[in-house]
């Protein structure tokens, strides 16, 4: 068995190769169903239901949807200039803890004022927490993948310590959680009865406008061209340090702006839970994107609807909702399977 | 036997027949991409055939098992050798000739049948010796020595003289004639005419994947194989000697280190007139591509000076791109194009950041691709599309749009200098003569040309001027009907420097 390049990669075969990684990442899965004892029509069924049923379960999507397609473009734009940011985790903490921060800091000022220095302050730290790793990237060649991986777990303590110390909400009854920020900087919600917030439309749009960069602009030709071949683009003029420092200052505020949404628009004050792995999972989404901006939002619907309805699955019958987790990291491999195989063809000789 | 191998549509070997006969030279002559490689590379089990089969001294040999090739006396000198730097000459032939679960190497034994196989083919190498102490040419012959060692009766060679000097190339035919004496068979892939010619009994054409010709060596010509090669008459150009003008570029003691300290570039000067063609000989690895660099603006010099037009360059290159440097990177698929953007992208990644192709920070896109069509329409930059990855271009293809993004700067269209880093390497003859035409208009039309090649025809065709470069020393720039073949030869091994010297004198 041996592997050949195609000569041409057909168009068809590139949008296929994610639906056809997702139905094997279902039919795999449904192994692991079978053994937990359940039907497996039946399980799917249920977490079809839990994930697109109602109308509340389509909001219930849509609400998880909401970080995921931020951290999704956050992990998108970097590894387009190949800039290996598994940080964004640690960065959508930064971030919530920043706006919190400012949104309680008593600043004597309109709302109108507040709001956009709030989602300033959390889009600085998260570009703050990936300038470190890209700056040592490009003076020492030292492995982002390792300080953005590592910074995670610093960012994590870090947030622990700021909720059980100054930032703790004395109100809590002990629980370690911080203040709430105030009603007036809340976004508002789109459906009543719902947990959608208007953060929904801020992701959508801010898709459209990192594939407009992306596609349209200087900087976006440089981003693409320092990632395809940085020798290349070096020889050809580009500044390829300083496209990657670019490059990580965007990344990194819009992990951290994730966070400031999903404190904003959900949880209302941060907790050392507020994110179930949304940086993580913006890797796997934009991998499944193909690293394409308007594909994250496809793909972080997708994922969050996995999340969503394998929690109302599992009320239902005795699947542990850890499926969740299998099916979305299954769908990885196979996504990186199926996109290898659209380049090259399986002769068997 | 009726070799056939596609990959996807392309028909790389278009059922091929050919037979070797015991004690002779079979040349595999053919164009970049004609199927030489491919079909060796099935004959030594790297590929399977999709149709036809091999037979080895009588006996059916297995397909896609390279060592089920070497059982069969059938051994490979690839153009890339594979030699580990850090072992003896000894131990990289024993390596893999021995069983895994003998405790202790019979290095006594080993060492003395390496010795005698030496002997008697005439191949003196020390076998105590690193390879990373030999010079190409042993490197070479440790080559060939390993797959005589593993009882080759059939040998390979792939391009073997391309990384060679003329010397040394004149000892491995020697070699090759003293084996095929012995009774091995050799095939002898190569697109360099003369030796060819020198070195074979019979000669093979392989065009576009077929065998277009077969035939004895015994009077066969040049100019014959050469239209057999390309399939239509080659006119190559030459050079019209004009005027040359001031001085344009100027480098003066320039010394530079690599990252460990190793000495890349030591005390270069050079100099290239307006109109004129100064060519830099030696032998790959001895300081060419780091001056490529220096002058490409990527290399940073420790000491001494860079100056174009008078005015020194800083080493970014933004700077030498604006002082209008047409620079042709060595690697063109490395280097020159980013292979993953489209044509029309790469025609103007030099400009990016110009008034002429982005505005407002957004790229003006059909401005762009009409630099892009204007490029391939001038250049003949055969393509189905500029919205193409760049990847997919062929060689010449590739060099004639990087060509084209660098001839093509601001509104003058001839650049004040021209650095070509090996700019034909690769190429088929067709696209050869094409960027040799090139270079000399642009001489013509006053442009200074630095041209780095280890092509000696092609440094004879185009220079006015040839120094040659060894161990990042850089000789004295003459003019070119002052050397001879054997001086350059000399020079690129290091020995030229007093005969130089005396010839200078008398010229």
């Amino acid at each position: 068995m041996r592997l050949e390049a195609r000569a041409e990669v057909s168009r068809t075969l590139q949008v296929a190769a994610p639906f056809a990684a997702i139905a094997v990442t279902l039919v795999v899965c449904s192994l692991l169903v079978a053994w937990s004892g359940a039907p497996v029509g039946g399980a799917y069924r249920l977490l079809l239901e839990g994930a697109a049923g109602s109308t509340f379960a389509i909001s219930e999507t849509l609400t998880r949807a909401t970080p995921l397609i931020i951290t999704g473009l956050a992990v998108t734009v970097a590894f387009r200039a190949k800039l290996y940011n598994i940080g964004a985790e640690g960065q959508l903490y930064a971030g919530a803890l920043a706006a919190v921060g400012v949104a309680n800091a008593g600043l004597s000022l309109p709302t109108a004022v507040v709001f956009p220095l709030v989602v300033a302050a959390a889009m600085a730290a998260g570009a703050l927490l990936l300038i470190g790793p890209a700056l040592l990237k490009t003076r020492f060649h030292v492995d982002e993948v390792v300080t953005t991986l590592l910074l995670n777990f610093i960012a994590l303590l870090f947030v622990s310590m700021m909720l059980d110390g100054p930032m703790k909400d004395p109100m809590a009854m002990g629980w370690p959680q911080s203040v709430a920020i105030p009603e007036e900087l809340e976004l508002g919600k789109l459906a009543e009865r719902s947990r959608v917030h208007s953060g929904l439309l801020i992701a959508l749009a801010l898709a459209v406008v990192v594939w407009i960069v992306d596609r349209f602009t200087a900087f976006g030709f440089e981003m693409r061209a320092v990632g395809a071949n940085a020798r290349a683009a070096a020889f050809a003029g580009l500044p390829v340090q300083a496209v990657v420092l670019k490059t990580a200052l965007l990344s990194g505020a819009l992990a951290g702006l994730a966070g400031a949404i999903e404190v904003m628009g959900r949880a209302g004050y941060v907790t050392l839970d507020m994110s179930p792995g949304y940086g993580y999972s913006g890797i796997v989404i934009a991998m499944l994107a193909q690293l394409n901006p308007l594909g994250v939002v496809a793909a972080a619907i997708f994922v969050a609807g996995i999340l969503v309805g394998a929690d109302s699955m599992s009320r239902a019958i005795a699947v542990p909702t850890y499926i969740a987790d299998v099916i979305v990291a299954a769908s990885l491999i196979a996504m990186l399977v199926a996109s290898m195989l659209a380049r090259y063809r399986i002769r068997f000789k | 036997m009726g070799i056939t191998k596609r990959f996807g549509a392309l028909v790389a070997n278009d059922s091929i027949s050919l037979e070797l006969a015991r004690g002779e030279v079979l040349a595999l002559l053919g164009e970049n991409g004609a199927g030489k490689s491919t079909l060796v590379s099935i004959l030594f089990g790297h590929y399977v055939a999709d149709e036809g089969t091999i037979t080895a001294f009588g006996e059916p040999l297995a397909p896609g098992d390279p060592a089920a090739a070497l059982a069969a006396g059938i051994g490979m000198v690839h153009q890339h050798f594979t030699l580990a730097d850090n072992l003896t000459v000894l131990d990289n032939i024993l390596i893999g000739t021995e069983p895994l679960w003998q405790p202790f190497s019979r290095r006594r034994a080993a060492r003395a049948k390496v010795r005698e196989t030496a002997a008697r083919f005439g191949l003196a190498v020390e076998t105590r010796r690193k390879v990373s102490e030999l010079s190409v040419g042993e490197r070479q012959r440790v080559e060939i020595l390993k797959a005589l060692y593993r009882g080759a009766r059939a040998l390979i060679l792939d391009e073997p003289t391309a990384v060679l000097t003329p010397q040394e190339s004149r000892d491995l035919f020697a070699t090759l004639r003293q084996l095929v004496a012995e009774g091995l068979s050799i095939i002898f892939i190569s697109h360099k005419l003369d030796e060819v010619l020198a070195v074979s009994d019979r000669i093979a054409v392989l065009r576009h994947g077929r065998l277009v010709a077969l035939r004895a060596v015994a009077g066969a010509t040049k100019a014959e194989l050469a239209e057999l090669m390309v399939g239509r008459k080659v006119v190559m150009p030459t050079r019209e000697r004009g005027a040359l003008g001031a001085p344009v570029l100027q480098v003066r003691g320039v010394h530079a280190r690599d990252a460990h300290g190793g000495v890349l570039l030591d005390d270069v000067d050079v100099s290239v007139r307006s109109g004129e063609i100064v060519a830099i000989a030696g032998v790959a690895g001895n300081g060419q591509h780091a001056l490529a660099q220096l002058l490409s603006g990527t290399l940073a010099p420790d000491r001494g000076t860079v100056e174009l037009l008078g005015r020194r360059l800083s080493a970014t290159p933004r700077d030498w791109v604006a002082a209008r440097v047409a620079r042709v990177p060595e690697d063109r698929h490395a280097i020159g194009v980013i292979g993953d953007l489209t044509v029309w992208e790469n025609a103007i990644s030099e400009h990016l950041r110009t008034a002429a192709f982005t505005r407002a920070g957004f790229v003006r896109r059909s401005a762009s691709r009409m630099h892009a069509n204007s490029i391939v329409h001038r250049f003949d930059v055969r393509l189905s599309g500029i919205d193409v990855p760049a990847r997919s271009l062929s060689g010449g293809n590739m060099q004639k749009l990087i060509l084209g993004r660098a001839l093509s700067v601001g509104a003058s269209a001839t650049p004040t200098l021209i650095v070509a880093d090996h700019p034909t390497w690769g190429l088929d003859i067709g696209a050869l003569a094409y960027v040799h035409q090139c270079l000399l208009d642009a001489a013509s039309a006053g442009a200074a040309v630095l041209l780095i090649s280890e092509d000696l025809d092609e440094i004879f065709a185009l220079a006015d001027a040839i120094a040659v470069m060894f161990h990042g020393r850089l000789s004295e720039a003459r003019p070119a009907k002052t050397w001879t073949l054997s001086e350059i030869g000399l020079a690129m091994a290091g020995g030229g420097e007093a005969g130089s010297d005396e010839v200078t004198r008398a010229a």
